[in-house]
């Protein structure tokens, strides 16, 4: 029962491809070690007084943005994925800042306040 | 009648269908959740000093929360490599963890993390009040120091009944620590383990109070925003739930005897959605039980 | 997502029997919950131009009140008055707060219950996999899933006509803090309300655009046909693919702003209410804090690509139609398709330009009048593409070619009295004037809605084997045509009269100035406006019994009754499920009419290049992949 019969269309390349992903299970188990050791470190960086509350924001972010880094890279296998997809990747992240920035230009840029 | 490209992959895209289909729907969810943080750095840019609270959120549950989903991300990925070597009974447990994490992580959020905001009480002082609730609230020592000002009172409401009746004229609050050692340096940061409020009652006059509400999503913006975040979130969180029993279930056995293939694609898929809604809560446990 | 679809694809492979699927499916299954593109298309068509007809007919109830305010609709006030119950239409009058719903609901249900099912859904999903030469959608349960969406978001639109207290009534924008306290008055239910149930039907409605958008961007990259490369797409698929994206990543943020508006009605939150918020002269109780401005940002950043989406699928349908019709390749395909991504690329980023009256700063002001001064550019090249392609053809005024020549014209003028709009020191006088109202409905009413006509008159024998009615097409279309120009010219002038958008009273109790053009004040205008508005309505009526008429009646005709070159015409009418008898293999680009040295004068994407051929164009490799 542990090995069901691989009925894929072709054994050879299968077999190939298998092997490589055999190989990534180690380095999965080993990103999520990493992703629980910098959720430590978030909560303890956010004990620690860097100045200003921005400082903070700041840091935490840059932690987070490190955290979903490694996420979206390894475990969505964006490190090497079809250049389509990071083709629409590149156009949302795009989208997604320019309603970051233009909210944000908005409310620093008023007549009056 | 068949399509084309559902198990094998396109040559010209080296992709198949759902894989293209997953990663747009995945490009509206940024835009979706970039709507909510957008709106999240809107409001926090326009709350006045003192309305955008801190340290009021349980930070070793989050961060246990937070350790269940990566943990759900690690074995979910694991799971679809054990079919990737057509290890099904492999699969299956990691599936049944995957599960587990995702229903735990709505069961803590749900019967814990959310009830018990609802029981905590916070007065909001009017302006011209704060003063005289000075030995509470600890200002002249955080303006001097250059903290924001504290502007609301928070504990448990010891007499429910003066949200109701006119004639009560005050309300009695079992504080939060803070409130009773607000000069303590102690207090200005938030504690990292949740300290329950004290047997130490303030009573407030009605007259000097904004609003009294509960730390509901009505009671300011940054529980409005909570509220609305994390419940957009656990509604992610409760469908990848429920796309992952449909494939762990017996039904999905026999796609898997059919074509392992497939069944590995349509893990691949949820497995992507899954990661997401972790990496949106990546974001979401810094800036809501942090910051 | 593809769980069910690949289960029913590997179903259907085991018992593979192309032609002869009818007898096997029910009749429920193959012609009401189907998967098939083809009548999932055919049904967005029809509810869709049936919604079109209802908020029309909304608008022409308005433009009763509009014409003469205060008087009882004489006949059909009394039916009006019973079927939307008291406080609307009381002894034949118009409340005002109906007036309100009425309007609101014009614009939701012409925009997302009309034009979007009509132009993306309905083209979209009947035409798109024909000409890219495909089977069907890549996700056809997810395709149905996106067309039930729907169905359930209008049904609870219409539905909330008939709550206490009516449909919602802040206006098609929804904005706040108007909207989050609507409805709020005595009787007032949590869900049941006009408000409420709005922005439900409207989250129904993004989750189908939402698959939607998915499933035709997958399609078009993934079952394109053999040789079917990029450049040799027809015009009408690179249009539905840039509006496909704009649906995609538009829309959330809107859902977004839905899900915190539905949380300030329901759950008692303020993200769009102000501290010391003041309504009937007692302050509100919330938590204040909020942002009336935040709606707006997220409601234009979906409110200004969704332009582009109601106008760039009529850019296809039109293209398609102008190159059929002049019997000439289409003039600048290149640069028509590189127009349309630039288009798409910038409506991102224009939408401030609906807020300049909301206090922005000059440099956000600087910038947004900027970028849409640059998105004008685009489209001008669009517009010139197609009128040089009319240029030196021997163009045949079929149906479909009536319509689309008329488009041009139509949105020229819609597309360049925007420009005034743009500039922030103009718009701070034309805003909410009936200027605006007429600017964007010459782009959509007699632009769209026309370019959607063309498209129904041009793949009509496509769907149904038949073709409609000429003599009666015609009479559709001239009096559509005329009446919309005398609705929406007149109401430039209005606008520059300085008559506001929303009065209940038409600008009867408007009296300064009031300066006479033609002979006829701002108000007197609405008169001879409303007139046409239902002439118009009447002249929808020959469109009606003729596209019912002629699926029995019409005229037959052959797979390829325009001589087209694309490769829907390849299929046989009626495609049965899966489409194409032989699958097609793209040979050519999709506009190659009066091709020297050949018989005829149009030659199909899936004719191979002869040799004769080849020694005159600059070779090309046969049939590459993509």
């Amino acid at each position: 029962m542990n090995n069901p019969p691989d009925i894929s269309q072709d054994p050879a390349e299968h077999e190939e491809y298998a092997h490589g992903v055999h190989q990534h299970v180690m380095r999965y188990v080993m990103v999520g070690v990493t992703l629980l050791v910098f959720t430590a470190l978030t909560v303890a960086l956010s004990y620690v007084n860097f100045g200003t509350a921005k400082a903070n924001i700041v840091v935490a972010m840059l932690v987070a943005t490190f955290k979903a880094g490694l996420v979206a890279a390894i475990f969505m296998h964006l490190a090497a994925e079809k250049r389509l997809i990071y083709r629409v990747l590149i156009f949302t992240a795009f989208f997604v800042l320019g309603l970051f920035f233009l909210t944000y230009l908005a409310w620093y840029n008023p007549i009056v306040r | 009648m068949e399509i084309p490209y559902t198990i094998s992959t396109r040559p010209d895209t080296g992709l198949w269908n759902a894989k293209v289909g997953i990663w747009l729907f995945l490009a509206s969810e940024v835009m979706l959740f970039g709507g909510l943080f957008s709106a999240y750095i809107f409001l926090r840019l326009d709350a006045l000093p003192g309305e955008w609270p801190h340290g009021l959120l349980n930070v070793p549950v989050g961060a246990m929360n937070t350790a269940i989903l990566i943990i759900s991300s690690v074995t979910v990925v694991l799971a679809w490599a054990a079919l990737k070597m057509r290890r099904y009974r492999a699969y299956w447990w990691y599936m049944l963890v995957t599960i587990l994490c995702g229903i735990i992580f709505l069961v803590v959020k749900l019967t814990y993390e959310w009830p018990q905001k609802f029981e905590h009480y916070g007065a909001k002082l009017k302006p011209e009040a704060l003063a005289k609730y000075e030995k509470y609230l600890g200002n002249e020592r955080r303006t001097e120091k250059g903290l924001e000002p504290r502007v609301e009172i928070t504990g448990h409401l010891e007499n429910h009944e003066a949200l109701a009746d006119p004639n009560i004229k005050e309300f009695e609050i079992g504080l939060d620590p803070v409130y009773v050692e607000p000069n303590n340096p102690a207090n200005d940061r938030p504690h990292f383990f949740y300290v329950p409020p004290t047997d130490h009652v303030a009573k407030i006059d009605k007259e000097d109070v904004e609003r009294n509400t509960s730390f509901g999503p009505w009671h300011n913006q940054y529980f409005a925003t909570y509220f609305t975040i994390t419940g957009l979130h656990g509604l992610h969180v409760l469908g990848g739930v429920l796309v992952f029993t449909y494939m762990w279930l017996p039904v999905s056995k026999k796609v898997y005897q059919r074509n392992p293939e497939h069944l590995a694609n349509r893990v691949e898929v949820s497995g992507l959605f899954w990661h997401f809604v972790d990496l949106i809560w990546i974001f979401v446990f810094p800036l809501f039980y942090l910051l | 997502m593809d769980a069910s679809t690949s289960a029913a694809a590997h179903h259907e492979s085991h018992e593979h029997h192309g032609e002869h699927e009818h007898h096997e499916l029910g009749w429920w299954r193959k012609y009401v919950f189907s998967t098939d593109h083809k009548v999932i298309g055919i049904w967005y068509g029809v509810c869709g131009l049936l919604f079109l007809f209802f908020g029309f007919s909304l608008m022409m109830m308005m433009r009763f009140q509009l014409a003469y305010p205060g008087h009882a609709m004489p006949v059909i006030g009394g039916v009006l008055s019973k079927i939307f119950g008291p406080g609307t239409m009381d002894g034949g009058k118009m409340a005002p707060e109906f007036y309100n719903s009425l309007g609101a609901m014009h614009g939701t249900i012409m925009i997302f219950l009309g034009v979007v099912p009509v132009a993306f859904a309905a083209f979209g999903n009947f035409v798109v996999p024909l000409q890219i030469g495909a089977p069907d959608m890549t996700f056809p349960k997810v395709n149905a899933a996106s067309f039930w969406a729907f169905f359930v978001g209008a049904a609870v639109m219409v539905a909330s006509f008939f709550v206490p207290g009516g449909a919602a009534k802040s206006g098609w924008t929804s904005y706040t803090p108007l909207a989050d306290i609507a409805d709020k008055g005595p009787h007032y239910h949590l869900i049941w309300n006009g408000q409420t149930m709005w922005i439900l039907g409207f989250i129904f409605l993004i989750t189908s655009s939402l698959l939607g958008a998915v499933n035709f961007i997958t399609t078009i990259i993934q079952l394109r046909a053999k040789g079917l490369t990029w450049m040799r797409l027809p015009f009408f698929v690179w249009t539905q693919f840039v509006t496909a994206f704009l649906l995609l990543l538009a829309f959330p943020p809107l859902e977004a702003a839905l899900v915190m508006q539905f949380m300030d009605r329901v759950a008692g939150t303020s993200f769009f209410l102000p501290t010391g918020l003041v309504v009937n002269g007692a302050a509100v109780h919330i938590s204040g804090g909020g942002s009336p401005l935040l709606w707006q940002h997220l409601f234009w950043f979906l409110g200004h690509p969704e332009v582009y989406v109601l106008i760039l699928p009529a850019f296809g349908i039109v293209a398609e139609i102008i190159a059929n019709n002049s019997r000439k390749p289409l003039w600048g395909y290149k640069s028509l398709v590189f127009s349309v991504l630039v288009i798409g690329f910038l409506s991102f980023i224009v939408w401030a330009h609906h807020m300049w009256l909301t206090g922005m700063g000059s440099t956000v002001s600087a910038f947004f009048q900027t970028t849409t001064l640059l998105i004008s550019i685009p489209s001008v090249i669009v517009l010139s593409a197609f009128f040089i392609s009319l240029w030196g053809g021997s163009i045949r005024f079929t149906v479909p070619m009536l319509w689309a020549t008329a488009f041009l014209p139509m949105f020229g003028i819609g597309g360049l009295t925007g420009i005034p709009l743009a500039f922030n020191s103009a718009d701070l006088y034309l805003h909410d004037t009936y200027y605006v109202i007429a600017h964007f409905h010459y782009i959509v009413a007699p632009g769209t809605i026309f370019g959607l006509f063309a498209g129904v008159y041009y793949w009509y024998p496509k769907a149904t084997g038949r073709m409609m009615n000429e003599f009666w097409s015609k009479v559709h279309f001239w009096p559509s045509l005329i009446c919309m120009n005398v609705i929406f010219l007149p109401m430039f002038l209005q606008g520059m009269l300085g008559m506001h958008r929303r009065w209940y009273d038409g600008g009867q109790g408007w009296t300064i100035g009031n300066e006479h053009v033609w002979g006829l004040s701002g108000f007197q205008w609405n008169t001879p406006i409303s007139w046409a508005a239902w002439t118009m309505g009447l002249a929808q009526i020959p469109f009606i019994i003729n596209f019912f008429w002629s699926i029995k009646h019409g005229k037959k005709v052959d797979d390829n009754p325009w001589e087209a070159t694309t490769l829907e015409w390849t299929a046989p009418n009626r495609p049965p499920h899966g489409n194409f008898v032989i699958t097609p293999v793209a040979y050519r680009g999709p506009y190659e009419y009066s091709l020297p040295g050949r018989e005829k004068d149009f030659t199909m994407q899936n004719e191979p290049v002869e040799e004769t051929e080849r020694t005159r164009r600059r070779p090309e490799p046969e049939t590459v992949l993509a």
